[in-house]
């Protein structure tokens, strides 16, 4: 065989395999989707949306108080997260170079690193204990410390990609500099930066083990702030280990409206990010 | 985003916050084995008191006492008794209360044997991977005339702490001297052999999936999902079912000798119709409860789930507590204060 | 490219310099007199601004801080009680309580590295399909769906594992065993539930991230590079293994430290499929155990002290871990760096 047609026979099989790896991916995912939503189909209704749940053996139970959970928890969690990982990633982005945004990247990493379930003790000792109950506050608390480390990395990265030539111009025009980055490198990197942010907060919204200690669970409406609250997720693990398939049908209803929420999440940032603004990458 | 969208989500975050009831909410925290007849307990609880939330969250036996020792629970729930110690360590004396009877099942997937007989040794043989293959002697004696196939068993054991563990650990213990000797009793214990299914409902997948597979769990696991009981021989010799009789049976020697504390073992009874590992379980309450709304709502759920309560039971296979025990119970409440003195 | 819109500019205008005057006061820049007042207005607003950023930037390495710290609070106990020994001892006895983690290092390191024998090849591959094979408008749906699997919650990932992979594994394992069961990896009965299974599930769980980091990686690299090399007579696949690849290697390293990062520390799922048993067996087949599933397991139920302490420590060990783990990625990223410094656009 020639040289030449030898190396194209090389690039053949190469982008077969580089195909092949990502049909497999993809039909990994499909299978999977396609598996939850089969599950979770038949068990969806309306009184899915609206009732609370029911105890065994009485039909017409729902979900209805971890969806108004699940989004407390998560207003909470932002309340928390965004700050933080946010004007973290602009320090880092703007004046972070050197010993201290080593340490805090690495900081971030490792934050990132710690299982959900470690988080969950950890609040339970610093907020929990000494609160004296669970509470959605601290479930709050715990989704947002998973929440900063993506906020700061997103933050920080799309910070960078905003070009000199506009922090330049408006130097030149005499700003002091923190005016430079709130009101023009800040406006210009939003879009990205507003698209990591939901992704975290859609990643956050399936997380159980963090809620298991702090946020507890609860049969009924939870009032205000300070009482513990039903979750989509801690519902879909309690009912996943009950013996009755009446709520394992639940359970992967359940299942279905969490992944439909973060599609429906990610599809809105997406749609935000396209709508144009000065940054956009080849992606 | 301008002021005003700001000062229209700040509105939005609080109404969301604000959203809910006036009730009063109660939390408890414990035992999974009788969570779904204290589901329904609350819940018919509820009906009759609309202003009483009694919000239970079965996260084991081992974290209901430790909520409960922190106070960041009202009341808690566990299969296995309070310890000595941990009785010590609360800041108010708890009253456990019993509330039903269940039982705990070996269940095992065999696809030939329908019927299959232990007798406490084997069964504790098992689990010490003593007898490993299912053509064993000791479980060929037990099933007269029975083909065993000649299989390794598999045995499937609780991963995470649990009451149920607690229950069946507590009865090998009493029949096995070598049980008792190299792993003892406990939530989690360091079982010699066997996978670890995570909740009854791990096991229960296991025992499903994996043929010669042997494990435990709760009755009412095992008749919703119908997998195949094991018959344990008991201490009077007989080979017993577990069915609400037989539990019922397992209390009766247990409730002439009940001790003030209510904390009683009842796996291994004499009893000729007794099953062999049964166990109440108990609601554990604090005997002083400062907030008087809260104290008098416990006090009133308690009565009521005395009485009528009772009654919800044996549809969802939990045997009712005898009447000479629930008379005790009855007097014992007088111990819970409530308020401020 | 589109043409970069600058935002407005809101430049706000002191109104106080010296005495009242108009609003069109100059504070212009170079070359026009700026008066002190607003040069020092200037210097606290930066001044605060960067205090404030350097705070809360400040509080993530505190946070992290305070973990450490409660996770080495909680476990003191059981430090002190056993020691080193904690590390290399294999008996997970609450009864007697003897504790050691050894078991449960082995598990979680055996099944994230399984899990990266399937998820790094496979996502890189599927990387490159998406930036370099495939037209953009096909590549980003497909992204974006791939992107999805990473807000799936793990309990859905335990529930389809243990309905759907472990008969399969079982079926195909019992059936593959007369071939290859003279390997000592493959050796043993085969349950279903194991190590292999639980690799298998980490590895689905970890692909989006490695797919999608490697992928924006490899959007990154320059095209000069790729022209030069093309122009010099390379295939494409040329191009991609010998150029976009190595200029993309810090970020697909990064990609895969974060997916390593993720497989750690995952819970749910592993416990549904790994078997929890506390043991080392040379077998993929055998089950295992990991340091977040023993945890999530048995945390609830310890309320013995040396236990609690013992969980802790295991919490604290993978914590290290962890620590460890970014500290060598962050190192090979600097090497990485250092040596490709040359490869400037």
């Amino acid at each position: 065989m020639t040289l030449a047609r030898r190396r194209r026979l090389v690039e053949r099989v190469m982008f077969a395999l580089s195909v092949g790896c990502m049909a497999t991916a993809l039909s990994v995912l499909f299978f999977l989707l396609g598996y939850i939503t089969y599950q979770g189909i038949s068990s969806l209704s309306l009184s899915f949306f609206t009732n609370l749940p029911a105890p065994v053996g009485e039909a017409g139970g729902g979900m209805a108080n971890a969806l108004l959970g699940s989004l407390k928890l998560l207003i909470a969690a932002a309340c928390l997260g965004i700050p933080v990982g946010f004007l973290g990633g602009v320090y880092l982005a703007e004046y972070g170079g050197g010993k201290l945004g080593f340490l805090v990247r690495y900081a971030a990493d490792v934050l990132n690193g710690v299982p959900s379930i470690v988080i969950g003790i950890t609040v339970y000792a610093l907020v929990v204990r000494p609160i004296g109950h669970f509470s959605t506050l601290a479930g709050g608390v715990a989704l947002g410390l998973m929440i900063i480390p993506v906020a700061l990395r997103s933050t920080e990265e799309f910070l960078r990609l905003v070009p000199a030539s506009l922090r330049e111009a408006a130097i030149a025009l005499g700003a002091p500099r923190w005016v430079v980055i709130v009101r023009v490198v800040i406006p210009a990197g939003m879009r990205g930066i507003a698209t990591g942010l939901v992704l975290a907060l859609a990643r956050v919204a399936g997380e159980t083990a963090p809620l298991l200690f702090t946020a507890f669970n609860n049969r009924y409406w939870s009032e205000g702030w300070t009482q513990p609250t039903a979750s989509l997720p801690v519902m879909i693990f309690t009912y996943a280990i009950a013996p009755y398939q009446d709520w394992h049908d639940q359970a992967w209803a359940a299942g279905l409206v969490l992944l439909a929420l973060v599609l429906g999440a990610n599809l809105i940032a997406r749609f935000v990010l396209r709508r144009g603004g000065p940054i956009q990458g080849r992606a | 985003m301008t002021r005003r969208r700001w000062w229209l989500a700040g509105l939005f975050v609080l109404t969301v916050g604000g959203l809910g009831r006036g009730a009063m909410l109660i939390n408890g925290a414990g035992a999974t084995f009788p969570y779904p007849l204290y589901s329904k307990w609350f819940d018919e609880f509820h009906k009759k008191q609309s202003d009483v939330q009694i919000n239970y969250q079965s996260i084991g036996s081992g974290g209901g006492i430790r909520q409960l020792l922190e106070g960041t629970v009202d009341f808690g729930a566990s299969d296995a008794p309070m310890t000595d110690e941990q009785l010590a360590s609360a800041k108010v004396p708890v009253l456990h209360l019993p509330t039903v009877l269940g039982a705990v099942v070996p269940t095992y997937n065999l696809a030939s044997v329908k019927t299959l007989r232990l007798g406490p040794e084997t069964l504790a043989g098992i689990f010490l991977a003593k007898i490993t293959r299912w053509d064993d002697a000791a479980i060929a004696r037990d099933n007269p005339g029975v083909t065993l196939p000649s299989e390794p068993i598999v045995p499937v054991h609780r991963s995470d702490g649990s009451g149920t563990t607690y229950i069946f650990t507590d009865y090998l213990t009493k029949v096995s001297p070598e049980w008792q000797k190299s792993v003892g009793r406990g939530p989690s214990v360091n079982w010699p052999v066997g996978l670890g299914g995570k909740g009854n409902e791990g096991v229960t997948g296991l025992i499903q999936q994996t043929p010669n597979a042997i494990g435990y769990v709760e009755l009412i696991y095992a008749l919703q999902n119908k997998l195949a009981m094991a018959d344990i021989r008991n201490r009077a010799g007989e080979y017993v079912k577990p069915t609400i009789e037989s539990v019922t049976a397992a209390a009766a020697s247990a409730a002439a000798n009940m001790p003030a504390d209510f904390r009683v073992s009842i796996t291994d009874p004499a009893g000729k119709d007794a099953y062999p590992i049964a166990s109440f379980t108990w609601l554990l309450v604090p005997t002083r409860i400062a907030d008087a709304g809260k104290g008098g709502a416990i006090k009133s759920f308690l009565g009521w789930m005395l009485t009528d309560g009772q009654m919800h039971a044996s549809p969802l296979h939990y045997a009712p507590l005898p009447s000479s025990v629930v008379a005790m119970e009855q007097a014992a409440l007088a111990k819970i204060t409530v308020g401020g003195s | 490219m589109e043409v970069v819109r600058a935002p407005r500019l809101r430049i706000p205008v002191p109104s106080r310099v010296v005495a009242p005057v108009p609003s069109s006061t100059p504070v212009r820049g170079a070359g026009v007199a700026v008066s002190s007042a607003a040069r020092l207005r200037r210097r606290i607003g930066d001044f605060g601004f960067r205090a404030t950023a350097l705070g809360f930037a400040l509080s993530v390495f505190v946070i992290t801080g305070l973990i450490a710290l409660s996770l080495v609070r909680t476990s003191w106990r059981s430090v002190v009680t056993f020691g080193w020994s904690f590390l290399w001892t294999s008996t997970w006895d609450p009864v007697f309580e003897h504790f050691g983690a050894l078991p449960f290092i082995y598990g979680t390191l055996m099944s994230s590295a399984i899990a990266l024998l399937f998820a790094v090849p496979i996502g890189v591959g599927a990387a490159i399909c998406l930036a370099e094979l495939l037209p953009q408008r096909l590549a980003d749906p497909l992204t974006f769906l791939v992107e999805l699997l990473v807000a799936v919650p793990s309990v859905i990932y335990g529930l389809v594992g243990v309905f759907v992979l472990v008969p399969v594994v079982r079926t195909l394992g019992n059936a593959a065993q007369p071939l290859i069961g003279f390997l000592p990896i493959f050796r043993g009965p085969v349950y279903g539930v194991g190590l292999l299974t639980a690799g298998i599930v980490l590895a689905v769980m970890i692909v989006p991230f490695v797919i999608s980091i490697s992928r924006e990686v490899l959007l990154a690299v320059p095209q000069t590079q790729r022209d030069a090399a093309l122009a010099l007579g390379a295939t494409r696949w040329e191009t991609i293994q010998g150029v976009v690849l190595p200029f993309a290697r810090s970020g697909i390293f990064g990609a895969v430290f974060l997916a390593l990062a993720r497989a750690l520390g995952e819970t749910m799922a592993v416990t549904m499929v790994i078997g929890n048993r506390p043991e080392i067996a040379a077998s993929l087949f055998a089950p295992a155990y990991t340091m977040p599933a023993v945890l999530a397991n048995e945390f609830a139920e310890a309320t013995s002290d040396v236990y609690l302490a013992a969980l802790m420590e295991i919490g604290l060990v993978l914590f290290c871990i962890t620590v460890i783990i970014n500290g060598v990625a962050r190192l090979l990223v600097m090497n990485v760096q250092r040596n490709t410094a040359g490869a400037a656009e």
